[in-house]
C-alpha cells in the first residue's frame, strides 16, 4: 500500500466516523420543550418527556460515560458494580485459559491426525459430529458435570476453539510437501526431529491461521457464555447493564468487546506473519 | 564389470492397475555401476527413471528384487546416498547456510555449531555461493537454489550422488555452468554419481556410461552406451570430438525409434546381460546410416546384428 493511498483511506475513515457521530448526535438530541409541566413533575419524568430527548443515549453521553470508565477501570463495589477493566480481565482470563487448553490438546492431536491416515480415518466421524455443535449447547452438561460456572465457561471456550486448530493442524501437517519430507528421509532424520524441524515449520502458517480463527470464535462465544453463567466478565456486564436499562454502558461494552477482539486478532496475525515463509 | 559398487538386481515395480490387475512399470531390471563412475539414465517420460532412482535412494521400495550398494543390500534411505532433487527441495524457512547445516548436523549429530558452520561453509564456497549464506531460498535464482541443493548433497560426503533431472528447470546458460561444476566436483572427489536426464548432450558431457531405457509400461534397460569421449572433454568443444556425432546419433536414434519398438524387435533380450555399445570409428558414421553404425559398433554381440 503506497503512502498516499493510506493517507486517503485514513481521511475517508475519519470522515465516515465523523458523519456517523454527527448523525447519531442529531438523531438522539433533544427537540426542545415538548410538554410544559411543574418543575417537580418534570424532574420525575426526565428529559425524554420534557425536552423530547431520545431514550437512546447520544455520542456525548457515551463519551462522558466512557471517560468515567477509563478513569476508574478497576474499582470494585461488590458483585454488581465492578470496573470495566476488571470485567474485561475476567473475560480475557477465561478465554486465555480455555484457549490455552485447546492449544495443548489440538496441536499434538492434529499432528497425529495429519501424520497417520489410520487415526485420521478413525477420528473423522467423531470430529464431523462434534464440530458443528454450538459451544453453548455444551453449557448445561458442563454445569452439571463440572458444577462450577467459571470452569464451565472455560470449558465452553475450550470446546469452541479446539476445532479450527485441530482441523488446520491436521491439514497443515498432512499437506507438508513430499519433497521436504524426502529431504529429511534421505538425511536419516528421526521422527521426532523431523516433526520439529520440517513438519512444524512447514505447517506453522496453516496452524497459526487455525489459531487465529479460534481466538476470534472464542471471543465471540465468551460474551454469550458469560451472559448465561453470570457473576463476572464483560458478557455478564452487558446483561447486567441491560437489566439496569443503562444503554450507555451497553454501548460502551459493545465498543470494548470490538476493540479487545481486534487486538486479539492482531496479536495472532503478527504471530502468523512471523512463521510465514516466502517460497 | 568387475567391481560392482552399485548393483540393482532383478527389481520390479508394480502399481495396482485400473481394472483390478497390476501394471508393471518395469520387471526384472538389472543395472550395475563401478565405484567412481558417472552413470546417466535416458528414456522417455514415464518410463520409470524416477522410480529407479527413488528405489536406489531408498525413498521407494521395489515390488521385487534388491539393490546392493558396496556389498550390502540397502534398506531405506541412507546418508551414504545423497539426493539432488529436480525441484531443489530447499527448506524455504532456512537460509542457504541453514539448509546446508541441516544436512551436516543430520550426519554429525555431536558436532558443535562452529564446526557445523565451518563445514557447511566449505561446501557453500565449493558451489560458488560465498556471500549468499544468509539469503533465503526465495531470494535466490533457480540456478543458485540448485547450487544449494548440490552443496547440501555434497556436504554429507556421500558415497553416491543421485540426481533426478537436476538441471531440467534451468535456463541453458545456468545449466551449462552447473554441469561444469558437477563434473569438476565429481572428477576431483571421485564421486560415484547416478543421474537422470532427458538432455542427450548433458549425458554425453557428464556420463561414463549412458543407460538407455525403453518406453513403459514394462520398460527395460535396452543398452548401455560407453562414452567414447576422453575424460578431459570440455563442454564447449564437445561437438568437435570425432566420436561425438556417432554417440549422439545413436542415442537420439534410440529415443526416436528403437525405444518404442524394442520389445518386438528384440524378443530375446536378456535383462541380466544388457548389450554394451562401444561406439567405433567415426568414419563409419559419416559414410553410413545408423544401422551400419550399430552393426559396426557392437562387435561380438549375441543378438541379431540387424535391428530392423
Ligand atoms: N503412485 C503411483 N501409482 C500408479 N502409477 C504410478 C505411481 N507413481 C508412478 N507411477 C507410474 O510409474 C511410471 C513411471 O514413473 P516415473 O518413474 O516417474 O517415470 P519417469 O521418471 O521416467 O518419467 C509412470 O508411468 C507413472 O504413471
Ligand atoms: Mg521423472
Amino acid at each position: 500500500m503506497n503512502p498516499s493511498l493510506r493517507l486517503r483511506a485514513a481521511i475517508v475513515s475519519i470522515a465516515l466516523f465523523l458523519a456517523f457521530i454527527g448523525i447519531w448526535h442529531i438523531a438522539t438530541r433533544g427537540t426542545g420543550t415538548v410538554a410544559t409541566m411543574t418543575p417537580e413533575y418534570a424532574k420525575l419524568m426526565g428529559l425524554t418527556a420534557t425536552a423530547g430527548k431520545s431514550a437512546m443515549p447520544g455520542p456525548l453521553d457515551v463519551g462522558a460515560k466512557l471517560w468515567e470508565h477509563v478513569r476508574r477501570p478497576f474499582y470494585d463495589n461488590g458483585p454488581n458494580d465492578k470496573g470495566l477493566g476488571i470485567q474485561l480481565g475476567y473475560s480475557i482470563a477465561r478465554v486465555g485459559l480455555g484457549y490455552f487448553l485447546a492449544v495443548i490438546v489440538a496441536i499434538p492431536l492434529g499432528f497425529l491426525i495429519g501424520m497417520s491416515p489410520l487415526i485420521n480415518k478413525a477420528l473423522d466421524p467423531f470430529i464431523q459430529i462434534l464440530k458443528p455443535i454450538s459451544p453453548l449447547a455444551w453449557m448445561p452438561l458442563a454445569l452439571y458435570t463440572i458444577k462450577d460456572s467459571g470452569l464451565s465457561a472455560i470449558f465452553v471456550i475450550f470446546i469452541c476453539s479446539v476445532w479450527p486448530m485441530l482441523l488446520n493442524t491436521a491439514f497443515g501437517v498432512a499437506a507438508v510437501r513430499k519433497e521436504w519430507i524426502n529431504v529429511a528421509r534421505t538425511l536419516e532424520v528421526g521422527t521426532v526431529r523431523r516433526a520439529f524441524t520440517v513438519i512444524l515449520p512447514a505447517a506453522a502458517p496453516t496452524i497459526l491461521t487455525g489459531m487465529r480463527i479460534s481466538i476470534g470464535i472464542a471471543w465471540l462465544v465468551i460474551v454469550a457464555a458469560e451472559m448465561l453463567v453470570g457473576g463476572t466478565g464483560i458478557g455478564y456486564f452487558v446483561w447486567n447493564e441491560w437489566n439496569n436499562l443503562s444503554i450507555t454502558n451497553v454501548i460502551i461494552a459493545i465498543l470494548l468487546i470490538g476493540v479487545v477482539g481486534m487486538l486479539l486478532d492482531q496479536v495472532l496475525a503478527r504471530f502468523t506473519r512471523m512463521v510465514t515463509f516466502p517460497e | 564389470m568387475t567391481d560392482k559398487f552399485i548393483s540393482i538386481e532383478a527389481i520390479a515395480k508394480r502399481y495396482p492397475g485400473a481394472s483390478g490387475g497390476e501394471i508393471a512399470v518395469f520387471e526384472n531390471l538389472w543395472l550395475s555401476m563401478a565405484r567412481g563412475e558417472f552413470g546417466c539414465v535416458i528414456g522417455h517420460s514415464g518410463c520409470g527413471k524416477t522410480t529407479v532412482l527413488n528405489i536406489l535412494a531408498g525413498l521407494d521400495e521395489p515390488s521385487e528384487g534388491a539393490v546392493i550398494v558396496d556389498g550390502q543390500a540397502i534398506e531405506g534411505t541412507s546418508l551414504d546416498r545423497a539426493v539432488i532433487f529436480q525441484s531443489h527441495a530447499l527448506l524455504p524457512w532456512r537460509t542457504v547456510l541453514g539448509n546446508v547445516a541441516y544436512a551436516v548436523t543430520s550426519k554429525w549429530r555431536d558436532w558443535d555449531r562452529a564446526k557445523v558452520k565451518a563445514h557447511a561453509q566449505t561446501f557453500i564456497d565449493l558451489v560458488g555461493l560465498t556471500g549468499s549464506e544468509h539469503k533465503r531460498p526465495s531470494e535466490l535464482s533457480g540456478g543458485m537454489k540448485q547450487r544449494v541443493g548440490i552443496a547440501r548433497a555434497l556436504s554429507i560426503t556421500p558415497k553416491i550422488m543421485l540426481m533426478d533431472e537436476p538441471f531440467s528447470a534451468l535456463d541453458a546458460l545456468t545449466r551449462g555452468t552447473l554441469q561444469d561444476e558437477v563434473r569438476r566436483i565429481c572428477l576431483e572427489t571421485g564421486q560415484t554419481a547416478f543421474m537422470i536426464t532427458h538432455d542427450v548432450d548433458e549425458a554425453i558431457y557428464l556420463a561414463d556410461k549412458i543407460f538407455l531405457m525403453t518406453n513403459g509400461p514394462g520398460a527395460v534397460l535396452a543398452e548401455i552406451v560407453e562414452n567414447p569421449l576422453p575424460k578431459d572433454r570440455g563442454r564447449t568443444d564437445l561437438h568437435r570430438h570425432p566420436y561425438y556425432y556417432a554417440v549422439r546419433n545413436h542415442i537420439v536414434d534410440f529415443l526416436v525409434s528403437r525405444s518404442k519398438t524394442f520389445a518386438t524387435d528384440f524378443p530375446g533380450h536378456d535383462p541380466r546381460n544388457v548389450p554394451v555399445v562401444k561406439i567405433g570409428k567415426p568414419e563409419l558414421v559419416v559414410a553410413s546410416g545408423p544401422e551400419e553404425l550399430n552393426q559396426a559398433s557392437w562387435p561380438g554381440l549375441s543378438r541379431p546384428s540387424t535391428s530392423s
